[in-house]
């Protein structure tokens, strides 16, 4: 057994107790009564900031007064005929940014409803009947593939076989999910709920799922463009940002999001090694997650070194609390010069940064910290493009999700627009769904 | 520094709260707990005649209707008069009134409307040494079944009749307490004057049936498989019962009978209304089932502190001063214009007010891209439905427009003389202004 103090990246800091309370879920779900109290403070907005907010639009005063009524599987309804990962994103999405930061009663008195909370009370309540509250429409005899089983595939693969098409998913890792499967913090999506609700999902029918193909060894473009009547592409951001540093390659240097990846899929997290002294560079909700996550697995002293100010940091203010609140240190104006150690990570240079002329320019002045594990945290790429058209890094799409080429629509983190959000995916998803159902049916 | 000493029909009691005759005034034990939270009186539940008391329902009695977070808004019951033995309450109430001389009793009554009844049962409650007796003509469920009651309430005839016997027979202060089922509260309160009634109180409970049990099919509370209807009570009646004591207050023939206000008294401000409304006192009953009897201390201290705030030394100070201004709506002045004002920087965009007004009212309100909610005068004819929806108190308020400008609805001048219904040229019955 080690402890917080153990130097190196080891495994076993904290007991399995402690380690199974620390990555409990995040919020407690609300009981019955504390969602009758939370969904009576809605006021019931005429065409409610809220909704204006929500990248899937969904109805959110309506499926709160379904709560408030007694009927949360109606409530329910209302949230998945709009968002189908509905139970996904009232764990993940920054609320605090989006429909509650857009609620009157925050503007009214700096509290606003708990809507993510009240959705996850409404989309649980209706998930664990077992019940799948949608019926396919006759089919359609076209066939769709949706490349990635992330947010947007599944969004958009739900919306098509829902419309009666048949869809085939390919997927390149062992499991569908995307991002929801390996990419969020633990405490986020507890119970292994990313995998029940690819299974809720799937339950709709007419939606077949191939793991271990990617695009581009066996699975050309080409390929399936003449096998199907259309294509979604849905393959988010496979590369990490290198730091492009002295030491980058030393052991305990890693990127974030496979460190959140091991995290998920560990059968039992005390196995999981983690530095006594870590460093996430970084300044995203990846950061965060993998920061606050380190310091739940025992680590000492974990910071968080952003090469900018608070204000643009992309994680919510929240999510940085959230970070603050589980201790640890976040830095700002700070950039990372080299990682220093003998084989292995043993400190990380600093330097200051300033704004000189719009730009970010180092100060001259540095420090070390001690680092033992390094996290890579500075953004991901797009790995696989399928010689699309791009706009800036990402596939370039239109609003329904069209990409240059005919019949092949793309959406989520790969297309160009909108912010790299769980729920932005899922709109985007729906949206090239409805699109690439209404060119098949000639509906346009 | 204000005074809530009160004295009604020549009862004194230390303040104006009562607790009404129901069920936290069935016992000693019960009593003594509500004087000695500070009670200034209370009504001792219901007595039957001498004889095997009546039996109550062994499932529930009592039904609510909830607000948010359970809040108690309404209240129904179906339990009956005291069931416990006359001689029991009799001795318990002697016991009672011996250790709490400064505080008021009164016993509540309900025997057969026959005279030897009557006769029987006023000595053995005047040797309690008892402040009075309140007459229960109201309670609606069971006992009205039975003959009594609401019974007894709703026929003018047998309340004089009643009412006279109890002035025979019984030296101190009857109450007549008036049930509000019925159309005109104002004949069964001369019915009790002409007997000789020393006050009112009103109201008893409302006929109600507080919710249907969809998966049983039955009205709650459900007793294997059925109910029946109940009294309705708590803060959901008190718009009710307020009229009534109004209409008895200024009726010409039942104007300055006493009045014992009852009906939703939750907090000090409801009770201070009643007693604007002429009541010389109120009972309480709801408020202290749902919170206990520890309520009346911020009762005691809220009405104090009003009372002070305005200057008022005593009930008295206060009493029935809301009355001259209750009139009929013919006598309201069409000539007062107001018009619906939105504070902006109180606004929170929340949008209800242009919803009720433009859905349901009179597209008064006009809203901008950006949720900026703004009254259109010319549309506005001031009728107050976005300043009750608004969820921020006096965000929306009502200017009255001042003589002399013009309001842009009408095209009208704004003028300041009054002048109402009954002479407006629109009404075909308009007479000549006096």
């Amino acid at each position: 057994m080690n402890s917080q103090f153990t130097p190196g990246v080891v495994p076993k800091r904290l007991s399995t107790e402690d380690l199974s309370h620390n990555f409990d879920d995040l919020h407690a779900p609300l009981v019955v009564h504390e969602a009758a109290v939370a969904a009576d403070r809605c006021y019931f907005c005429h065409d409610a900031p809220c909704v204006t907010a929500c990248p899937t639009d969904i109805d959110i005063p309506l499926f709160i007064r379904q709560i408030s009524t007694g009927t949360p599987e109606a409530a329910a309804k209302t949230i998945f005929g709009m968002n189908i990962l509905g139970g996904m994103c009232a764990r993940v999405c920054p609320t605090e940014d989006l429909c509650e930061q857009a609620c009157v009663r925050e503007l009214a008195e700096g509290k606003p409803v708990e809507i993510g909370r009240l959705q996850r009370f409404a989309t649980d309540k209706l998930m664990k009947s077992g019940v799948h509250p949608f019926n396919r429409a006759d089919p359609t005899g076209k066939c769709v593939a949706v490349v990635g089983a992330g947010p947007a595939g599944l969004s958009c693969a739900h919306r098509l076989a829902l419309l009666g098409h048949d869809v085939t998913v390919y997927d390149a890792r062992p499991k569908a999910g995307g991002l929801n499967e390996y990419g969020i913090a633990a405490y986020k999506s507890t119970d292994d709920f990313a995998a029940r609700e690819v299974d809720w999902l799937m339950s709709i029918g007419g939606i077949t799922i191939e793991t271990g193909k990617a695009l581009g060894d066996a699975l050309s473009l080409d390929a399936i463009s003449a096998e199907f009547d259309a294509v979604f592409i849905g393959v988010g951001l496979g590369g990490v940002n290198a730091m492009g540093i002295a030491g980058d390659d030393l052991a305990g240097v890693s990127d974030a999001v496979s460190f959140i990846e091991d995290l998920r899929q560990a059968s039992d997290l005390s196995d999981l090694p983690v530095g006594r002294n870590v460093v996430v560079i970084g300044g995203g909700m990846t950061a965060v997650d993998a920061a606050v996550q380190s310091k739940l697995l025992g680590a000492e002293q974990v910071t968080i070194a952003y090469r900018r100010g608070r204000e643009a940091m992309s994680a919510s203010r929240y999510e940085q609390d959230l970070a603050a609140s589980h201790g640890v240190k976040l830095m700002f104006n700070v950039k990372p010069n080299a990682v220093h150690g003998n084989g292995a990570a043993a400190e990380i240079e600093l330097e200051y940064t300033q704004i000189t002329d719009g730009k970010l320019i180092g100060t001259g002045e540095t420090m070390r910290i001690a680092a033992d594990q390094v996290f890579r945290a500075i953004g991901q790429t797009l790995t696989m493009d399928g010689g699309l058209a791009l706009e800036g890094r990402k596939i370039a799409v239109t609003d329904a999700g069209r990409t240059s080429r005919d019949g092949v629509w793309a959406g989520g983190d790969c297309s160009s627009g909108g912010d790299d959000l769980t729920v932005t995916a899922v709109a985007e998803g729906r949206d090239a769904a409805m699109d690439i159902h209404a060119t098949l049916t000639g509906d346009v | 520094m204000a005074d809530l000493t009160t004295e009604f029909l020549g009862i004194k009691s230390p303040n104006p709260f009562w607790l009404a005759s129901a069920p936290p005034t069935d016992k000693e034990y019960n009593v003594r707990r509500a004087f000695e939270a500070g009670w200034g009186g209370v009504v001792w539940k219901t007595l039957g005649s001498e004889g095997p008391p009546v039996v109550n329902v062994n499932g529930p009695r009592y039904g609510v209707v909830h607000g948010a977070d359970r809040r108690v808004l309404g209240l129904n019951n179906i339990e009956l008069i005291t069931d416990r033995d006359l001689f029991v309450n009799l001795e318990e109430i002697k016991r009672v009134k011996a250790d709490y001389p400064d505080r008021a009793i009164i016993v509540s009554l309900m025997v057969p409307c026959e005279e030897d009844a009557w006769k029987a049962i006023l000595p053995l409650v005047e040797e309690t040494g008892a402040d009075g007796i309140e007459l229960n003509f109201g309670c609606p469920h069971g006992m009205a079944e039975r003959g009594m009651g609401a019974a007894v309430g709703q026929v003018p005839e047998y309340i004089e009749m009643v009412t006279r016997w109890c002035k025979q027979y019984y030296s101190k202060p009857v109450i007549v307490k008036l049930t509000p089922n019925i159309t005109d509260i104002c004949q069964p309160a001369a019915a009790a004057m002409r007997g000789g009634a020393d006050a009112v109180s009103l109201i008893n409970t409302i006929n109600s049936i507080i919710s249907v049990d969809l998966d049983q099919m039955a009205p709650v509370p459900t007793i294997a498989g059925k109910g029946s209807h109940g009294g309705y009570c708590g803060p959901a009646v008190k718009p009710i019962a307020m009229h009534m004591v109004s209409e008895i207050a200024r009726s010409p023939e039942t104007a300055g009978l006493p009045m014992s206000g009852i009906g939703g008294i939750t907090t000090w401000r409801d009770a201070a209304e009643y007693i604007a409304l002429g009541c010389g006192n109120v009972q309480v009953c709801t408020a202290a089932m749902t919170y206990g009897f520890k309520v009346v201390q911020e009762m005691i201290s809220g009405l104090e502190q009003w009372m002070d705030e305005k200057g008022h030394m005593s009930i008295d100070d206060f009493m029935g001063s809301a009355i001259p201004n209750v009139v009929d709506w013919q006598h309201l002045d069409l000539n007062y214009v107001a018009k619906a004002s939105i504070n902006q920087d109180d606004c929170i965009s929340c949008g209800r007010c242009y919803a009720a007004c433009e859905d349901t009212s009179h597209q008064a309100i006009a809203m901008s891209a950006d949720r900026k909610f703004s009254v259109i005068d010319a549309e506005c004819v001031a009728c107050n439905l976005c300043v009750e929806v608004c969820p921020v108190e006096n965000c929306i308020t009502m200017v009255e427009q001042q003589p002399g400008t013009t309001d842009p609805r009408t095209g009208k001048v704004v003028v300041d003389t009054y002048a109402n219904w009954t002479t407006h040229p629109n009404n075909p019955s308009a007479t000549a202004a006096e």
